[in-house]
């Protein structure tokens, strides 16, 4: 089963709509309560880096029996460097980002630890893909 | 005969429920249904909340509370009260006169509720400093069943600390002990404001067997004080009054009554929109820094109980104006201390499965995704009209086999105008949603 969110940069009150809804899927096929909170964990981080760096983007998720694989490819400025990137606390967003809750890092590491496996392709002034795969037992 | 679904703590009226759908709008779970022109209920989704029984217009829906005559099947009844009870009454009616009536009507002992309260503020005070943050009360039992139900992954968040009722409870299977009563010659009762508290009494969480022997509906006791008060009902009966109790017991089940004892960041959460809305926030990992969160089903908390008939504001206020004439220590504490801590734990809550399409995945995919192209199909405009919840409990219905897609009054019309179904098969198909005497005007 495939499933599908726009997200939108900087709309940050609709932040968190993709995972809530994919939260509410999974719950529904009773896929263990602990797996789910990774998938929200990693999926929401991700979710808020396309609001909160990148113009536009989409969630693709492909629920199967045997776990999830979401896709998210974003239209944006791109990951220069995703060795930094990837390091806890590094962070290049902005103070009015930073006000909002938002920005703390871009949390890869923390996407990272709740992957089974995690790619990151990006493209310099096109924009970044991220492979989050999660399996359900 | 007239059908009845029974439950744990609800019952439906098969005589007596017209099939008005205004249950299954509120239903927290969406576990009602219409059908043959009678609300059904899904037992395993039902979380015993009671805000059907709420709006019910029509009294349709019994509470599974227990026939008081059974107190006088033991010789020693205390009757523990809530401080709720008392709040119900006009102020111009002393308590002494209501504890009179008590023990006219039956019971020999009476007890408040949440004397064990300022024990179990210590106690939580103890278990926030181990356990994962943040902690969710225990009080509220509905609240307790809406996680397991909605929210599984949160069940260790819930505090493994017995709530008041069963703590005092235990007190006093403790105290007839150490009189020499005999097991079987005392009853302990418990009078609920709360649908829940039914249910938690006799299917406790968390490996846990209470000690409470029957449980009476307030509403129902309500009118049985009341009425023996307006006909001045001669008292000729002695009553044992252990009326020990702080004002910290009698806010205790007024909103912020426990979180404004908790140290650190707490939140007082009441009403089910607004504890739904929280959760799913916090299950989505959204919130972060809390320690303690009191969350309680009913708008006002206990004051807005289901079976307090009283307007919940007016409760609230009489708890909250009696606790500030009375001191916030009482006499038993030490005494709680001493027997409570070794009986106050209880262990993990489990995780309720609603089983929305099916226990195998695979097999639940394929139905969710059967239920999605259906939903393309309806309106989405949630009408009812089908005899479910929502547009898409219907498409969920369907795909387990328990609806059709013509149960949409919409998609019905367009079948009857294509020629696809008869006049006759659509009236057909509305009589088993709606019953079929339902449109015989009686005059």
């Amino acid at each position: 089963m495939l499933l599908e969110y726009k997200v939108e940069g900087g709309d940050f009150t609709q932040a968190g709509y993709a995972s809530s809804q994919i939260k509410k899927t999974l719950k529904q096929l009773n896929v263990d309560p602990a797996v789910i909170k990774r998938v929200v964990i990693a999926l929401y981080e991700a979710e808020v880096n396309i609001v909160a760096h990148a113009y536009r983007g989409v969630i693709y998720a492909q629920v199967e029996g045997s776990g999830i694989k979401l896709r998210l490819e974003d239209e944006g400025p791109g990951i220069p460097d995703i060795e930094r990137a990837m390091t806890p606390g590094f962070s290049t967003a902005s103070q009015q980002v930073r006000e909002m809750g938002f920005g703390a890092g871009m949390g890869l590491p923390n996407i990272s630890d709740n992957a089974d496996s995690f790619k990151i392709e990006s493209s310099v002034g096109k924009g970044t893909t991220l492979y989050i795969e999660i399996k359900f037992r | 005969m007239s059908q009845t679904t029974y439950n744990r703590a609800l019952e439906i009226m098969g005589d007596v429920c017209i099939g008005c759908s205004h249950c299954m709008k509120v239903c927290p779970t969406e576990a009602l249904r219409v059908s043959q022109g009678k609300a059904k209920i899904h037992v395993d989704w039902c979380i015993d909340c009671g805000e059907c029984y709420r709006i019910c217009p029509n009294r349709a829906i019994r509470v599974m509370d227990d026939d008081f005559k059974q107190i006088f099947n033991y010789k020693h009844r205390v009757l523990l009260v809530p401080s709720v009870f008392f709040a119900q009454f006009d102020d111009s009616i002393p308590r002494e006169k209501i504890y009179n009536i008590i023990g006219e009507l039956g019971f020999t002992e009476v007890c408040a509720v949440e004397q064990s309260v300022d024990t179990l503020i210590d106690e939580v005070s103890e278990y926030i400093k181990r356990a994962p943050l943040p902690v969710i009360s225990s009080f509220c039992p509905a609240v307790i069943r809406l996680i397991q139900v909605r929210f599984p992954s949160l069940v260790d968040h819930i505090m493994r600390l017995l709530p008041p009722i069963e703590i005092t409870a235990q007190y006093y299977k403790r105290k007839f002990a150490k009189e020499g009563i005999k097991e079987g010659e005392f009853g302990i009762f418990y009078l609920t404001p709360c649908i829940a508290k039914i249910a938690s009494v006799k299917s406790p969480v968390g490996g846990y067997t209470s000690p409470i022997h029957g449980v009476i509906n307030m509403d129902f006791f309500y009118n049985k004080v009341y009425l023996a008060h307006k006909q001045k009902i001669p008292i000729t009966r002695q009553i044992k009054i252990n009326g020990e109790l702080s004002s910290k017991g009698v806010l205790y089940p007024t909103t912020g009554g426990e979180s404004m004892h908790i140290k650190g960041k707490t939140l007082a959460i009441d009403g089910m929109d607004n504890v739904i809305d929280f959760l799913e926030i916090l299950e989505n990992e959204e919130i972060e820094g809390f320690d303690f969160l009191e969350l309680r089903a009913c708008d006002e908390s206990c004051a807005g109980g289901i079976l307090s008939h009283r307007n919940r504001f007016l409760t609230a206020e009489s708890m909250k104006k009696y606790a500030s004439t009375i001191p916030d220590t009482h006499n038993l504490i030490s005494d709680y201390k001493k027997y409570c801590s070794a009986v106050v734990h209880m262990d993990k809550i489990e995780p309720r499965s609603m089983v929305k399409y099916d226990r195998d995945i695979d097999a639940a995919i394929k139905k969710m995704e059967g239920a999605r192209e259906l939903r393309m199909l309806f309106p989405g405009i949630d009408c009812g009209a089908c005899g479910a919840p929502s547009c898409e409990a219907l498409a969920e219905d369907i795909v387990k086999g328990q609806a059709e897609i013509s149960s949409c009054i919409f998609l019905r019309t367009l079948y009857e105008k294509r020629g696809e179904i008869s006049l006759e098969e659509a009236v057909e198909i509305m009589e088993n949603i709606w019953g079929k005497s339902r449109f015989d005007k009686k005059i």
